[in-house]
């Protein structure tokens, strides 16, 4: 409804070219890593922590923390997108694709939602987490994921907005009907993909 | 956590300043009337889009400070950074009758209405008092008697976002009480707190567990870090705890 305004006396910053295919529209590089949660940081001991798979998977899965630990992880480096319009780049990650979680069950879905601890949750089609797009990572920059980045272990979805990635994350939930999570049902996009800007509802 | 969905897609609109007041040396309100607004809950934000002339554009959040109001009307309070490419343009370029886009309202989760309840408690580091004080305001002029405790961190007393206003409020209002710590200067006299907000001030500011008080936290990641584990350790449940945080972990 604004074609063609032009805000009086503003420069602006224009990013470097090799920035500038990196960086998604409306969003700024940022070097610090911001934290973004809706409620206090949950402190799981290691030892009551668990990953599992439930929903329509015959059996449901369960890994301890150990478990996990030993499940073959993965090192990502990747950008990443924030819907409160900060993007980093070349972030470090190692953790467990959720291809190879998925492999050890078998399901009847065509979603998941991932529950966190705090009571978070994020739904996503299958199709954007198969397929070497998806991880649950437990070490950022080489160091235990800290908690207030979501540690012990958070989802990993760097293709679309990082909220989508939800910290302290417990479980996939696979469905066969999609149902929107905590943010999507708050007036955020159901999809997310931020080269398409899809923030909130009717992007 | 509970939900509440907002209806209808959020378009990007001009509005016109229609005023703007120094609350700091750093901080400025902007006070835009924006035809097609459709009203707004406290604690919510609105997305800025500045367009250079080439067609260049910045885009970043900021909270909304006033209150709903009958009028399509909204108020925006910034603090500049010194090294930002948005915020500077804010305080110190826009001036009473430029337009600026935005869209909006955003975010349903770190809201409060009076109908809520409480009693409430807010504690906010430095401008996070914004949204905080959307919800004050809004309290203010629907007269609730709901008990409100502000816990609020400055760095100084010049640094107060909102101190006058605070203080008629304070006056006006026996239901409300404000709770000042100054960090780093402090005036000649000063008696109250002088520290950051620790687990220990929280214990001496808030309202006892039992009385389940709603919580909202606003400020820096390690501040509102702070603060919500202390709540948690005091037993207030989690669930009733919203945070709402800016800027970097300080790590990079």
């Amino acid at each position: 409804m604004s074609k063609g305004f032009v805000s009086r006396g503003f420069q602006g910053r224009r990013k470097s070219g090799g920035e500038r295919g990196r960086i998604p529209p409306g969003q700024y590089l940022e070097r610090g890593f911001p934290v973004l949660s809706a409620g206090p940081t949950p402190h799981t001991p290691l030892a009551n922590w668990d990953f599992s798979l439930l929903g329509e998977i015959d059996p449901p899965k369960r890994w301890t923390w150990e478990a996990f630990c030993a499940l073959p992880h993965e090192k990502v480096t990747t950008d990443i997108h924030c819907v409160t319009k900060w993007s980093k780049l070349d972030t470090h990650w190692e953790g467990v694709s959720v291809d190879t979680l998925l492999k050890q069950v078998a399901y009847d879905a065509h979603y998941m939602i991932a529950e966190s601890d705090g009571g978070y949750t994020t739904n996503l089609p299958l199709e954007d987490v198969l397929g070497g797009k998806a991880w649950v990572v437990d070490t950022y920059e080489g160091q235990p994921l800290s908690p207030e980045h979501g540690g012990p272990a958070r989802l990993l979805v760097p293709h679309l907005y990082f909220w989508k990635s939800a910290k302290w994350v417990r479980g996939l939930r696979l469905v066969r009907q999609d149902e929107p999570g905590f943010w999507e049902s708050l007036g955020y996009h159901n999809h997310g993909d931020p080269w398409k800007e899809e923030r909130y509802r009717g992007d | 956590m509970e939900r509440r969905t907002i209806p209808g897609r959020l378009s990007w609109q001009l509005g016109e300043v229609v005023a703007t007041q120094e609350e700091t040396a750093r901080a400025k309100s902007i006070t835009l009337a924006v035809p097609h607004w459709n009203g707004h809950r406290p604690g919510q934000h609105v997305d800025v889009r500045l367009t250079a002339e080439d067609g260049y554009q910045a885009e970043r959040s900021y909270s909304i400070a006033s209150a709903p109001e009958p009028e399509p009307r909204v108020t925006l309070t910034v603090e500049r950074i010194d090294d930002g490419e948005v915020s500077p343009y804010l305080t110190d370029e826009l001036r009473v009758g430029d337009q600026l886009e935005l869209r909006g309202p955003i975010g349903g989760y770190f809201v409060w209405e009076v109908q809520m309840g409480g009693p409430l408690l807010l504690v906010a580091g430095g401008s996070g008092i914004v949204p905080l004080m959307a919800m004050i305001r809004s309290w203010a002029a629907l007269g609730s008697t709901i008990p409100i405790r502000l816990l609020y961190s400055s760095r100084s007393h010049a640094g107060v976002i909102y101190r006058d206003e605070l203080a008629r409020l304070l006056k006006s209002n026996s239901k409300l009480e404000v709770v000042h710590t100054l960090t780093r200067e402090q005036p000649p006299g000063w008696t109250g707190y002088h520290r950051r907000v620790d687990t220990e001030m929280l214990r001496e500011v808030v309202w006892p567990v039992e009385q389940r008080p709603l919580l909202y936290i606003c400020g820096p990641t390690p501040f509102v870090e702070t603060t919500a584990t202390g709540l948690v350790t005091l037993g207030y449940e989690p669930g009733r705890i919203k945070t709402e945080r800016f800027g970097p972990t300080g790590e990079t």
